[in-house]
């Protein structure tokens, strides 16, 4: 069987860049029709460490007190102790794979965190950080 | 002869149906219900792959027979502010969801806990919490605070699965409860 050479480079670069690479590109072509600039995963990772005040329960709205400042590290749920899964892509197969999923929950956590969604440059910025972890 | 064997197999019959009877009278520590058709677990079990990832993503997907269907409608249509985190659902979802909650809800089935939690909720009422109910409280008002709010390991009443250990399947009889620091509970 003759496999057409476009199809091998398009193998070869999903055996690189991992198999979450079709779903974050996709998603940061949108953002940028939604008029996002040039992602920055230096800005993410700024963002992903960053206070946003401080919510009723007493804890610092930061995307860390969940999910720590190292991704490739297990959380826990603030409220309900429930362990969560490794964001990174690096030690969790399971991440950024989805479209649906990643926008659910940019919806829910932008919504705690910063206490509004998230603009299309933020969620840009954050995935391109989160997948290189 | 024939007729006294028939006699016999009636009163046999009889009896085992009146025995029957009398061991599963309800009682609050056993299983077992005053009814025809028993079921072995206290509230029906979680069987949903998609309600155990959307909503046990965060917290222990608690049975649908927890509450009236009343209650679930209510919680599914404040999840922008569920208990003080967002947790929409795309449409889709949000009304699978939903579908399987309320034809599980705590109406539904022969379950022995769920009916005594239907039975204590007023009728114009429509808790949005499970422990809020009133026979979900009456069942924890002995407790400490200590073994709750004040153990790290369990925090709230909530948190089902950090006492009942075996939650997940749907029991919560008082043999199976290991406090987190403290060991089994004693009325």
């Amino acid at each position: 069987m003759k496999i057409s050479k476009p199809v091998l480079i398009m193998l070869a670069s999903l055996t690189f860049s991992g198999a979450h690479a079709t779903a974050v590109s996709e998603l940061l072509q949108k953002y940028e029709t939604q008029g996002a600039k040039q992602f920055n995963a230096q800005a993410g990772k700024e963002l992903w460490t960053r206070s946003f005040g401080i919510s009723k329960e007493g804890k610092v709205r930061r995307c860390s007190t969940c999910h720590t400042d190292d991704l490739r590290k297990a959380g826990t749920h603030i409220k309900t102790n429930k362990d969560i899964d490794p964001l990174a892509p690096s030690v969790n197969n399971k991440r950024l794979m989805e479209i649906a999923e990643i926008e659910k929950w940019f919806k829910r956590n932008c919504e705690w965190t910063l206490e509004r969604e998230c603009s299309a440059q933020e969620k840009g910025d954050f995935l391109s950080y989160i997948r290189m972890q | 002869m024939k007729m006294r064997n028939v006699l016999l197999a009636l009163g046999a019959g009889i009896l085992t149906v009146a025995s029957q009877m009398v061991l599963s009278e309800d009682d609050d520590h056993g299983k077992k219900k005053g009814k025809w058709f028993e079921r072995s677990t206290d509230v029906a079990r979680v069987e949903n792959a998609q309600y155990v990832k959307e909503c046990g993503g965060c917290h222990f997907p608690y049975q649908p027979g927890l509450l009236p269907e009343r209650s679930w409608r209510k919680v599914m249509n404040q999840l922008k502010d569920h208990f003080g985190d967002n947790a929409e659902l795309p449409a889709p979802t949000h009304e699978q969801v939903l579908a399987y909650l309320v034809t599980n809800s705590a109406e539904h089935g022969n379950y022995r806990r769920s009916e005594k939690i239907l039975r204590s909720i007023a009728a114009s009422d429509a808790p949005d919490r499970i422990t809020t109910t009133p026979y979900i409280r009456h069942k924890h008002d002995e407790l400490p605070a200590k073994f709750v709010k004040g153990n790290v390991k369990v925090g709230s009443l909530s948190n089902c699965t950090a006492c009942h250990t075996k939650a997940e399947q749907g029991s919560y009889s008082e043999g199976e409860i290991r406090i987190p620091g403290s060991g089994a509970w004693e009325d």
